[in-house]
């Protein structure tokens, strides 16, 4: 028996040392993309194992910072600040593009109701109070609005979701931008907070009256009606993943850095809410293990893209896939 | 086994210090855990201490993105939540420790006594989820409106529900502490001396006035601890708060609005703060907390345990 135990321990240490742990943690906004590509990349590649951590885009620089993880994942870029805390260049590759949804639970609204900027950022600064508010009413012609309270729901926890929300609202709304800004986390002048998708979304799916913002994928799932949302070409847009795709045409790097915004994009189809996000790959001596891990950046950003539809996130489009191909390639 | 046959018999007396050394070490242990964790907290708050000093307890506004932290909707959300929870949980879970002691056959006394304790291993997440799905649309539908229709011309009953806020919160807290008071208010009732039962009976009282002059008038201050443990839990709680409470900073007279605790405001950023001076914020608040519920726990402690101690004389 115990000899048993011996061999079975050996076979697990001796299948370990073939194996090539990679550890990466951060955002959990591409989690279920980040563990089909692992799952799927583990079936061609069995002797890499990667153990991914969604702690969250803050949590994720942190753990890189601290150097406890291989890689990191963030929705938004590092802060100057962070940057020069590491001791090596930072980059950042941008992986797959994602859409913030706006939800809303009112039995009476038809599915698709049409908003602005502007009026979402007042709903969300307390100012607009009613469904049936002139201004939604401007935007809905031949709908008709329920005279009910609108229940603003928003995250509790720190969140890349939230960065992204309001960096949009900063964008269309000045009295948002000076009042509140944008973070992961704000100082929110109405509503409720809820912890994690997993709240918002039960919050919303039991509250008539409610409106939040949310994950694309969370509110497909969850059949959670969703605002057409005015992008600055003046076209209301569904949140869908062509329409993220397209948000990303006219996309222009910052410099050398392959990070940018996509938000309020003047492309013609965009969603104005759609948002890249990114693995964090320090620029240590190449290794191994390095080798590998910018073998599978090259594998997802190309073969991996396939896996993005299905899963509510869009594809790189091709123009700014192989930019990041050739960057990637080029370590 | 062959080195201590090795070593030879050790003396009794030997024996006895050696004994006495080791346990006395693994019980210093636990007293080092705390001086460390507080030192610990003390160092990750220092950032924060030392920018906003004690006005941070008394400052009710949360920035995070101005770098501007006050703790006092946090310290308003946690005691109003407790002290609710605690006017909930209270009565039943005295009354059904005298149920169990006084009333119940040994044999299904136990049985029940189990159960109600049993309580406690539920996790406090799969509380947090059947508040969210089942609790809180209650209390919107229903509570919210018998609440509103008798209680309606006070302050603290006025304003718009929706099912999430300090009441859903205060009613998961109080399930969640009953079977910590419960226990022990049994422990405080079966110590009650039995030759004082039994000469109240004798001098012709009811049962109920027996319960009343012999258990519940020399269990008083045990009660009191009972609660304040009770308090104790309910002040660190969590994971089913935060999902329940709405985790708005504010301080506000309804109990149906949304409000925060500093155990789910520590719980919601600390993964994604975002500067430095966040993080020790929060540690700060977590200090604070610290500080609040080992205060409460050892006043609690200190009653039960003269309590017990009278008792046993």
């Amino acid at each position: 028996m115990i000899k048993r135990i011996i061999a079975l321990c050996l076979l697990l240490a001796s299948s370990s040392t073939f194996a090539l742990k990679i550890n990466a943690a951060g955002a959990s906004f591409p989690y279920a993309i980040y563990s089909k590509w692992f799952s799927e990349y583990s079936k061609i590649h069995p002797e890499i194992q990667f153990n991914y951590q969604p702690i969250g885009s803050g949590g994720g620089i942190r753990q890189l910072l601290k150097e406890t993880v291989d890689f990191g994942a963030s929705d938004a870029p590092m802060k100057e600040k962070d940057k020069k805390k590491a001791k090596w260049p930072v980059l950042h590759v941008p992986m797959v593009l994602g859409a913030v949804a706006i939800a809303y639970n009112h039995p009476q609204i038809p599915d698709e109701l049409k908003l602005d900027g502007a009026t979402l950022a007042d709903i969300y600064l307390g100012k607009i109070t009613k469904w049936n508010a002139e201004q939604i009413a401007a935007l809905n012609p031949g709908v008709t609005l329920p005279s009910d309270d609108i229940l603003v729901v928003r995250r509790a926890d720190g969140s890349g979701t939230t960065k992204n929300f309001a960096d949009y609202l900063v964008e269309v709304s000045t009295e948002w931008k000076q009042r509140v800004g944008t973070g992961k986390s704000l100082r929110w002048p109405t509503g409720v907070g809820a912890k994690g998708n997993d709240g918002v979304t039960s919050i919303v799916s039991n509250t008539k009256g409610s409106i939040t913002y949310m994950d694309l994928a969370h509110a497909r799932k969850n059949n959670i009606k969703t605002v057409a949302l005015k992008n600055k070409s003046g076209i209301f847009i569904n949140p869908t993943v062509e329409a993220v795709s397209a948000s990303a045409k006219e996309f222009k790097t910052t410099g050398k850095e392959l990070t940018g915004s996509l938000i309020n994009s003047s492309a013609k189809d965009s969603y104005p809410i759609s948002a890249l996000t990114y693995i964090l790959l320090p620029m240590v001596e190449k290794d191994q293990k390095r080798v590998e891990i910018y073998k599978f950046v090259e594998w997802a950003i190309s073969k991996g893209q396939s896996y993005a539809k299905e899963l509510y996130y869009a594809p790189l489009p091709t123009e700014l896939s192989k930019k990041v191909l050739e960057r990637v390639k080029s370590l | 086994m062959n080195l201590l046959k090795k070593l030879g018999p050790i003396s009794p007396s030997k024996q006895d210090k050696l004994a006495y050394i080791t346990l006395r070490f693994f019980s210093l242990i636990v007293i080092i855990l705390l001086i460390l964790m507080i030192g610990q907290l003390f160092y990750a708050s220092r950032e924060a201490f030392s920018e906003f000093g004690f006005k941070f307890i008394f400052d009710d506004f949360w920035n995070p993105i101005d770098d501007e932290f006050g703790a006092l909707p946090f310290i308003f959300g946690t005691v109003v939540t407790s002290l609710l929870a605690l006017l909930i949980a209270g009565p039943v879970s005295i009354a059904v420790a005298l149920f169990i002691t006084e009333y119940l056959p040994k044999s299904i006394s136990s049985i029940l006594g189990t159960f109600v304790e049993l309580i406690a291993a539920v996790p406090s997440i799969i509380f947090g989820l059947w508040g969210l799905y089942y609790l809180a649309p209650f209390v919107k539908d229903l509570l919210t409106p018998a609440l509103k229709a008798v209680f309606g011309f006070l302050p603290f009953f006025q304003g718009p529900s929706f099912g999430i806020g300090i009441l859903t919160a205060s009613i998961i807290l109080a399930i969640m502490i009953i079977p910590t008071i419960t226990s022990v208010a049994r422990e405080v009732f079966r110590s009650v001396n039995i030759l004082h039962k039994e000469a109240a009976l004798g001098l012709g009282a009811t049962k109920f006035e027996m319960i009343k002059i012999a258990v519940l008038r020399p269990s008083f201050s045990g009660m009191v601890g009972a609660l304040v443990l009770g308090l104790g839990r309910a002040l660190g709680e969590t994971m089913a708060v935060a999902m329940v409470i709405g985790n708005t900073p504010q301080i506000t007279k309804s109990i149906f609005a949304p409000a925060s605790t500093m155990a789910s405001v520590m719980a919601n950023e600390y993964a994604e703060a975002e500067s430095d001076l966040h993080l020790s914020a929060l540690c700060l608040v977590g200090l604070l907390l610290f500080v609040v519920t080992f205060v409460v726990n050892l006043v609690a402690r200190t009653i039960v345990w003269k309590q017990t101690k009278g008792a046993s004389k």
